[in-house]
């Protein structure tokens, strides 16, 4: 679709250029002119006093979509070990398949997997794919594309879900252009369209500073990618059944040209932000690194666990691993207890979603207050020392 | 050596602010950036240069004239040349469309060894372009490249970032990487540079034609994806804030929880 101007009917008041969120559209002898920067989001229609604007359908190319069906899952495993963001889409998919009435599947990838596909099904798959050959152990861009690609090609899903992991970022976008269909990233919210039974995907875009709804009408499969931790996790049932199918990947001299030599994991404990009930939080106002042994003390009076803000963490004090929001963990914990954090838009980005949130901070103006459950404007150097004594 | 650096101009995110009563994104005055991980794709290529002298650096960036400005930044850090991609009919591009313009623009400029890319730009956030521009290159790629260890001849050993560690993966050359904040700390504007810059025209390229595309394969129309609705986040309602001494509030908050049964 594109945006097009009546230039009859446009007076030049300018409320279009003013409410674009792309700012592309500029004033050109007293008309509004759509410019380079436009993606036909459709914010300027509405607030047209003068009807000047409208959408009109251009696109080109597309598939016959009714050769496209099921909801396909990427089940990521590392070690035989099955991504927590699998299960999570698993529950999504399920719900996305009802409201089509089509079938969930997954599809896994590895090496020496047998135990995967049951598992797969306990948590809700009707249709295991399972390619399970040597060259698979390991994650590399080309074995797992040309896999999977071969796989969409014969089987033909009409959805996609990818957990948007390293890998899933990875793989997303090359088998999109393989596939040659659009793919939306890090989807905060999937909905199907009543009508056309199409996938309505929301995202943040300029840093969560907006959100845009997001779909893929003409091409097939409609993929996405989901962040880790957004989702709900799918009920394991052991009683469920379902079908396997075994397909047979080959590969030739040249087909991979990524080789793995070797995988470091860091030696500092590993984080689970995802799973925590608790989290309490520090930023840029504990001022020290030593700050959050007092988080630390809190985290686990109450059960919990400690994370960061990004200022926080470029501060050297904590690893980055225990970054929450936009390029950290997304979490959604039942308790949040933000400490000396302001609350920009990127950290809300990531924690927004907690049960309840409470914040700690020295300036009442602070953003994070207009998020929070609980707000105590102090000095969180005074404010945990009392909220400890008063656990008792 | 030949390499090639997909580079955009972004607005700064982190200055963008959202009208509190109409809901929109309010520009004014936001200023536009080159990418962050774009310039640590350009410090990767930079520092090839460096330890191999021949090797020639050439930028290449699809987006409105005002992309000009991040170009010659681009120039000024070192670049040897820039080209831009620039015109109506690439506009409202998704990154499918994106990608199939970049590529051709890549292969209207000719050789090259390595494409560096950033991992994301700040104002889609999806780290697609890369990826996608390797495969319609038909070239291996390697995402997420927080160190480069070792340049052989015919393939290069990177670091890959993942969530837990990194991954050591030997490349087939040509490529396409792309490149995360931890490989490097992009190097300043030079004096000498910027001079230099002004003097260096930026090539342009202005329709499909010129890199070897057709018009439907360019721009909104070639685009899978159609932003159907965009909207202004919606704010999570204002809770309580806890009113008297620091022990008053600290209990109050305590029991509250409690009473919610989340203590
Ligand atoms: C592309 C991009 C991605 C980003 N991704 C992320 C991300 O994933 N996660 C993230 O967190 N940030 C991210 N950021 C950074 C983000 O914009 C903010 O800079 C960052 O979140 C600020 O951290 P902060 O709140 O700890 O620090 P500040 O903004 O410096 O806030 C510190 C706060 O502490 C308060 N304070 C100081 N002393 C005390 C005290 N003794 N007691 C109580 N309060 C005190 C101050 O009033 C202030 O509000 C990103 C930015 C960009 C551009």
């Amino acid at each position: 679709m594109a945006i097009v101007i009546n230039k009859e009917a446009c007076k030049g008041c300018t409320k279009c250029v003013k409410v674009c969120p792309f700012d592309a559209i500029t004033m050109v002898e007293k008309k509004a002119v759509i410019g380079a920067g436009c993606t036909s989001c459709g914010s300027c229609l509405d607030v047209c006093p003068f009807g000047a604007i409208s959408k009109i359908e251009d696109r080109v190319g597309g598939v016959d979509i009714s050769l496209y069906h099921d909801v396909w899952v990427f089940a990521e495993q590392r070690e035989g070990k099955l991504m927590n963001v699998a299960i999570e889409l698993l529950g999504e998919g399920r719900k996305l398949a009802s409201q089509i009435g089509c079938r969930l599947c997954a599809i896994v990838c590895g090496s020496g997997i047998s135990d995967l596909p049951a598992e797969l099904i306990a948590y809700g798959a009707d249709v295991v794919y399972v390619a399970d050959a040597p060259e698979l152990a390991n994650y590399t861009t080309d074995a797992y594309t040309k896999t999977i690609y071969e796989a969409i090609d014969q089987y033909k899903p009409e959805i996609c879900l990818l957990g948007a992991t390293h890998i899933g970022r990875d793989l997303g976008p090359c088998l999109a252009v393989r596939c040659n269909t659009g793919l939306t990233a890090d989807c905060t919210s999937l909905e199907i369209d009543p009508h056309t039974k199409g996938i309505l995907q929301t995202r943040p875009a300029f840093g969560g500073n907006l959100m845009a709804t997001i779909g893929c009408p003409n091409h097939r499969p409609q993929m996405s990618t989901v962040r880790p931790g957004v989702m709900e996790k799918a009920l394991r049932d052991e009683s469920r059944t379902g079908e396997v199918i075994a397909l047979k990947p080959s590969f030739a001299e040249g087909d991979i040209r990524q080789k793995v030599l070797e995988i470091v994991k860091n030696v500092t404990e590993t984080v689970s932000l995802n799973d925590a009930d608790v989290i309490v939080a520090g930023g840029a106002g504990l001022g020290a690194a030593e700050g959050f042994e007092l988080l630390k003390k809190l985290a686990s009076r109450l059960g919990g666990t400690i994370a960061a803000s990004r200022a926080a963490v470029d501060s050297g004090w904590i690893d980055h691993a225990y970054q929450v929001g936009q390029t950290g963990t997304t979490v959604k914990p039942k308790l949040y207890i933000a400490c000396g954090i302001s609350g920009a838009i990127q950290h809300l980005a990531g924690m927004q979603r907690s049960g309840l949130i409470v914040a700690i901070n020295k300036n009442e103006d602070a953003p994070i207050f207009e998020v929070a459950d609980y707000g105590i404007v102090g000095d969180l150097y005074q404010v945990i020392p009392a909220m400890l004594e008063a656990l008792g | 050596m030949k390499i090639i650096v997909c580079a955009k101009q972004v607005p700064d995110t982190n200055e963008v602010k959202i009208d509190p009563v109409k809901g929109t994104l309010i520009r004014d005055g936001v200023p536009s950036i080159l990418n962050p991980d774009d310039a640590n794709a350009l410090e990767a290529a930079l520092q090839i240069k460096d330890a191999n002298p021949d090797t020639k650096v050439s930028i290449i960036s699809m987006g409105p004239p005002q992309a000009h400005y991040m170009l010659r930044e681009c120039l000024a850090m070192g670049a040897d040349e820039a080209f831009l991609i620039n015109g109506r009919v690439f506009s409202g591009a998704d990154t499918c469309a994106t990608s199939t313009t970049i590529a051709g623009g890549i292969q209207a400029i000719g050789d090259y060894d390595i494409i560096f890319a950033g991992r994301q730009a700040i104002d889609g956030d999806t780290a697609q372009v890369g990826p996608q521009i390797a495969q319609r290159l038909g070239l291996p790629v390697v995402t997420y490249v927080q160190g480069i260890r070792e340049i052989k001849d015919g393939s290069i050993v990177v670091e890959r970032q993942m969530e837990d560690g990194y991954e050591v993966i030997e490349v087939q050359t040509p490529c396409v990487l792309t490149c995360v904040k931890e490989l490097n700390e992009p190097r300043y504007m030079s004096i000498k540079g910027i001079l230099e810059a002004y003097d260096t025209p930026i090539k342009e390229f202005l329709t499909p034609e010129e890199i070897g595309l057709v018009a439907d394969q360019c721009g909104l129309k070639a685009s899978p994806t159609q932003v159907l609705r965009s909207f202004a986040p919606a704010p999570k309602g204002k809770g309580r804030m806890l009113e008297g001494t620091v022990v008053e509030m600290a209990k109050e908050l305590v029991s509250s929880l409690q009473e919610k049964h989340i203590v």
